[in-house]
């Protein structure tokens, strides 16, 4: 089985299609895949607690690692004791880190 | 046994009247005529390419015609033909009020539930 | 001290229009600053990155001068990433996508940019640990 990182950089209010990504991290843990997905730029506003954050806490309770970039949570004003259950913050290396253990990387 | 890279295209129509083609239908026709070894899934919009009869041409501005409008389900076609897998999303086929006949042939249908198993058979996925 | 990695990123967008471009050179920099080799095969608007005729002005708005501005010049941000990768045992490889800059007119580039296409992106691909492609939207 393979690890995959989702890079998740748009976010629900705006984009219908990032339910795309929640499915299809879904689906890769199911089929036995090590899952992570990143929130960058305006991908982190559903880590702030609100009903738009239910299926990333959903994806976290079925085992995929679920990050926000610590950045772009800082430059939105989203302060760690408003971030959903399930989310964690993280520096954006953890992207290149994926990259160079040879982690299927993709970006939405 | 070499990279082998599924190309995901997702946006549709943006700039293909510029452009006279859609940008990643062109990249992976050039990679592929280079020997890569790339396929194509559609989904989203992207769906839409794959639509009978489209229709592009006509646009005038001032005195100037566009001479060689997009031909998209042509370039599609001509990936196929390449021998590129090119895979169109079911249910994004379907939302969008298409049936399997108002799309060329040649295009190999995939269910969004099963894109995660398709993963598998690629090494690099590039969401375009 | 990381094992030396050699990563490939696809860029689409132009500078100053979205988030994206941002977000892709912190990426850069940080394999830049592990001392890791980076290609970048920029495509469609992403080849006015390296365009060396862009040039800072002042802001009424914020009270500033041109100076006191600062404005960011995109080339100027990945000439220092070409430093820094040097610095620390690596190199930015750039390829713009030849089409792209002649349609777009935007020849003048940093001296380490040179013309490409498709077979180059596919080329670096398999030579490299890993590709990330950044799409636009």
């Amino acid at each position: 089985m393979a690890s995959y990182l989702l890079i998740e950089s748009r976010d629900p209010f705006e984009s219908n299609d990032v339910t795309s990504v929640y499915e299809l991290a879904t689906g890769l843990i199911q089929e036995g895949n090590e899952v992570t997905v990143f929130l960058v730029q305006n991908g982190v506003l559903p880590a702030r607690r609100s009903a738009k954050s239910q299926p990333l806490t959903g994806l976290a309770d079925i085992g995929v690692e679920v990050l926000a970039d610590d950045f772009s949570l800082r430059e939105r004003g989203i302060k760690p004791e408003r971030l959903a259950d399930g989310i964690g913050a993280s520096a954006l290396d953890t992207v290149i880190d994926h990259l160079a253990n040879g982690s299927k990387v993709i970006w939405h | 046994m070499g990279l082998k890279v599924l190309s995901i295209v997702e946006s549709a129509y943006r700039a293909t009247i510029e452009e006279q083609d859609d940008t990643i239908l062109w990249t992976s026709t050039a990679l592929k005529g280079a020997g890569a070894d790339v396929d194509v899934l559609l989904r989203g919009n992207a769906v839409n390419y794959g639509v009978k009869g489209q229709d592009a041409s006509g646009l005038q501005f001032g005195a100037k015609k566009q001479t060689q409008p997009p031909q998209l389900e042509d370039d599609l076609q001509r990936l196929i033909d390449l021998g590129a897998k090119v895979y169109v999303t079911t249910d994004d086929v379907a939302e969008r009020g298409l049936e399997r006949t108002d799309l060329i042939g040649g295009l190999e249908p995939i269910s969004r539930s099963s894109i995660a198993k398709l993963c598998a058979d690629y090494d690099q996925i590039w969401h375009w | 001290m990381s094992d030396k990695k050699t990563i490939t990123f696809a860029l689409m967008d132009p500078p100053y229009e979205n988030a994206r471009c941002t977000t892709a050179l912190r990426l850069i920099n940080i394999a830049a600053q592990r001392g890791y080799d980076v290609n970048v095969f920029a495509y469609e608007g992403a080849v006015g990155l390296p365009f060396t005729k862009q040039s800072p002005h002042p802001n009424a708005v914020h009270g500033h001068d041109v100076d006191e501005e600062d404005h960011p010049l995109p080339h100027e941000w990945i000439d220092a990433i070409a430093k820094l990768a040097n610095a620390n045992g690596g190199k930015l490889d750039w390829i713009n996508c030849g089409l792209c800059v002649d349609e777009r007119g935007v020849h003048e580039a940093l001296d380490f940019v040179r013309r490409g296409s498709p077979a180059d992106l596919w080329k670096w691909a398999e030579a490299s640990d890993n590709t990330l492609v950044i799409p636009t939207k």
